[in-house]
């Protein structure tokens, strides 16, 4: 049993930012924008966000500090998207460029900002994670249930399936979702009956980048207790989940948790009495999750649900 | 991907290079302020370095520039084709890192082949194992609907993991440095004649630039994905799947097919950067066995784009981004961070994505002035 709540505690921290991650990208894209710019907005919101960690470190600890640095995450996601939705949406820019911009100019920046900022100027930046909560109160006696959400977990994980909800409220029971499924399918037909496309599309991007800078922290806090401008990858894998999970909710949360358990599984296979006397070399468990993903999407790709206008600027002149 | 411009002749080249030079200057601006703020006083002199690149150090630094060019032009080559034909390669990395570990195996391990053949045939070798790692997801796209952004990063990390794990179990790994062992020295790329015009003398002694025939393979390389691109059947067929699959499939090509060669043909470009890259003399470059992506393979996105997925385009947008590398480098004699040359080139292309409103604008000043020509034609009546 216990072997079971490990493997699911694991999970969580691979698959949490994720979900969050991919979440972001489903705002933007079911608003009509393509965002690629997932790593580069994940790895500017981790930067701003551990480095005020690192600077506030002394003065408070625990999870009002995690609280505050999920704030600054979000508002640099969000401030550094719009560099995106200017171009995506104002200039009529190719979205994949400008993405790809984005992604180019994270990492450079946190790397020049680190090493001019820190007095010893290396660009690492290290901090104190002091965010981890052993039990939750009370609600970590309920059996089952107790040992697989309320020990060893950080806030973040609640956070991430909270978001989860109220995504998905948004997007389906709110005149907000519906205007913005509308932009992302017939922007024309949205703009024909009043909605504002531009405005629906700055906030689906904007959405996106305040979840992926969120992202970001979420990623590096539980497995790190340093930040070198990278997320590894993180906001490439984010988006491969928001294709497998079709751009929709809960079926993003299940690709996000598919992807997380074979991970926990390649990475932690010496510990499952099963895998562990198998003649398997760690590079080949490691290949495992890609391997798995692949094989699923080949069934169920089929019919992709990609909305329909995502990627194509709006332009009010055309027919 | 991209929107072919309207217009022939000297103007249709103007409106389609212009956009792509007011980026490069507003890119470079931005660049200035931020070596303003870092240090204002060696403000302009870095600026100076930066446009010098690889200049600084005269023809051995023009050398290195064109040696590091080479990959940047392969997997530039290998993004834009696929853009072309209506794919995004973001696989690149798993395509050069596969086609790379083919090389080097071959290059340890058949050292019985003759002369030139040595490095012929690795070069081969990367080129077919990168084209099978390029079909995988063009097989995936084509016959399963797979989205090949998705199958294309899932490959990147089997590669990566799969490439580790080769090594480590062939005779090609040195344990004590945890890379691949260098190839043979007959394996190297020759230099092809390039040595006597890139070099410098250092006192008695001529240092060589690094440059390798693997820059003729890349030029080479873009000619013919132009030639096919533009005048072959075969390359009109690809295109004509990237503007628009259904019509194609109803005028009787084959879309599936397209799909999955015009993945292939990206692999091959992308493995062959792997080889030109990894068959160097023993003090080039190795293989490291890290658990992290070849970020070559990425690096040819942004030199697609700012070569506007043109294969003569690319050649050049890969030459000018190494060259302000190369000044990134010589920029860390006064002090600054060769991150600044990343910005530079990020701020770059940003300012490229511009391209259509900036085309826009500059089509209605040529539009003005024309009729004002027209009127004042008028008026002499």
């Amino acid at each position: 049993m216990s072997t079971i709540y490990f493997l699911f505690q694991q999970m969580l921290l691979f698959s949490i930012p994720l979900l969050i991650v991919a979440l972001g990208g489903m705002f933007s894209e079911r608003s009509g924008v393509v965002n690629i710019a997932l790593e580069g907005i994940m790895v500017m919101g981790a930067f701003c966000s551990i480095f005020f960690i690192n600077r506030m470190q002394d003065i408070m600890s625990g999870n009002l500090l995690l609280i505050l640095a999920i704030l600054v995450a979000a508002a640099s996601g969000m401030v550094f998207s719009l560099l995106h939705a200017y171009a995506a949406i104002n200039m009529r820019a190719d979205q994949t460029i400008s993405g790809t911009a984005l992604n180019m100019i994270a990492p450079a920046v946190a790397i020049y900002m680190a090493r001019t900022l820190q007095a010893n100027g290396v660009q690492q930046i290290n901090f104190n994670n002091t965010f981890r909560i052993r039990e939750v109160p009370l609600l970590s006696r309920i059996p089952v249930l107790g040992d697989l959400l309320f020990k060893n977990t950080y806030i973040t994980t609640y956070l991430g399936l909270a978001i989860l909800a109220v995504a998905a409220f948004m997007l389906y029971k709110t005149r907000f979702g519906l205007r913005l499924r509308a932009c992302g399918e017939h922007p024309q037909a949205a703009d024909s009956v009043g909605v504002n496309v531009y405005k629906i599309r700055y906030a689906g991007v904007m959405i996106s980048g305040a979840l992926a800078g969120l992202g970001g922290l979420v990623f590096v806090v539980p497995t790190s207790t340093n930040f070198n401008a990278t997320v590894a990858g993180y906001g490439f894998l984010a988006l491969a989940v928001l294709i497998f999970g079709q751009w929709k909710p809960l079926r993003i949360l299940f690709a996000a948790f598919f992807f997380g358990l074979m991970k926990t599984i390649a990475a932690s296979y010496s510990g499952l009495p099963l895998l562990k006397d198998m003649p398997i070399p760690s590079d080949i468990y490691k290949m495992v999750p890609y391997i798995a993903t692949l094989i699923v999407l080949a069934f169920t790709s089929r019919k992709s649900q990609a909305p329909r206008a995502s990627g194509v600027p709006y332009d009010k002149g055309s027919r | 991907m991209m929107k072919k411009t309207r217009g022939s002749g000297l103007g249709g080249f103007a409106a389609s290079v212009l956009p792509s030079l007011i980026a490069i200057i507003v890119g470079l601006l931005f660049g200035f302020i931020i070596l303003l703020i870092s240090n204002p006083a060696q403000a302009v002199q870095g600026l100076k370095v930066i446009l010098l690149g690889g200049f600084n150090d005269g023809l051995f630094g023009v050398g290195q520039t064109l040696y590091y060019a080479t990959p940047l032009i392969l997997t530039g080559l290998s993004v834009g084709f696929a853009f072309k034909t209506g794919l995004f390669n973001i696989g690149a990395s798993g395509q050069l890192i596969t086609g790379a570990f083919a090389a080097i195996w071959t290059a340890v391990n058949c050292d019985w082949l003759p002369g030139p053949l040595h490095w012929i045939v690795p070069i081969l070798a990367a080129i077919l194992v990168g084209g099978l790692w390029g079909a995988v997801p063009g097989l995936f796209k084509s016959l399963l609907g797979v989205n090949e952004v998705i199958a294309c990063i899932m490959m990147n990390y089997i590669g990566m993991y799969g490439v580790n794990y080769l090594i480590k179990i062939s005779n090609i790994y040195d344990k004590l440095k945890n890379q691949t062992v260098s190839v043979p020295s007959s394996a190297a790329l020759p230099n092809g004649g390039l040595e006597h015009l890139f070099y410098k003398m250092r006192g008695n002694f001529v240092r060589f630039s690094s440059i390798n025939i693997g820059f003729y393979i890349a030029v080479i390389a873009a000619v013919v994905i132009y030639v096919l691109l533009t005048k072959t059947t075969f390359g009109y067929e690809l295109k004509a799947c990237g503007y628009n699959r259904d019509a194609s499939r109803f005028a009787g090509i084959n879309e599936k097919r397209s799909v999955l060669m015009s993945m292939v043909i990206a692999g091959m470009l992308s493995g062959a950067a792997g080889a030109v890259m990894y068959l160097a003399k023993s003090d080039g470059l190795h293989i490291d066995v890290i658990e992290v992506l070849a970020t070559q393979g990425f690096n040819g996105i942004p030199v697609a784009l700012l070569g506007l997925s043109n294969p003569i385009g690319i050649v050049f947008s890969g030459i000018f981004i190494a060259h302000l590398n190369q000044g990134g480098y010589y920029l860390q004699k006064l002090n600054y961070m060769p991150e600044i040359i990343d910005i530079i080139i990020g701020a770059i292309i940003y300012f490229a994505a511009f391209s259509l409103i900036v085309r826009n604008v500059i089509a209605a000043l040529a539009r003005r002035r024309e009729a004002k020509a027209v009127q004042g034609k008028g008026n002499e009546r």
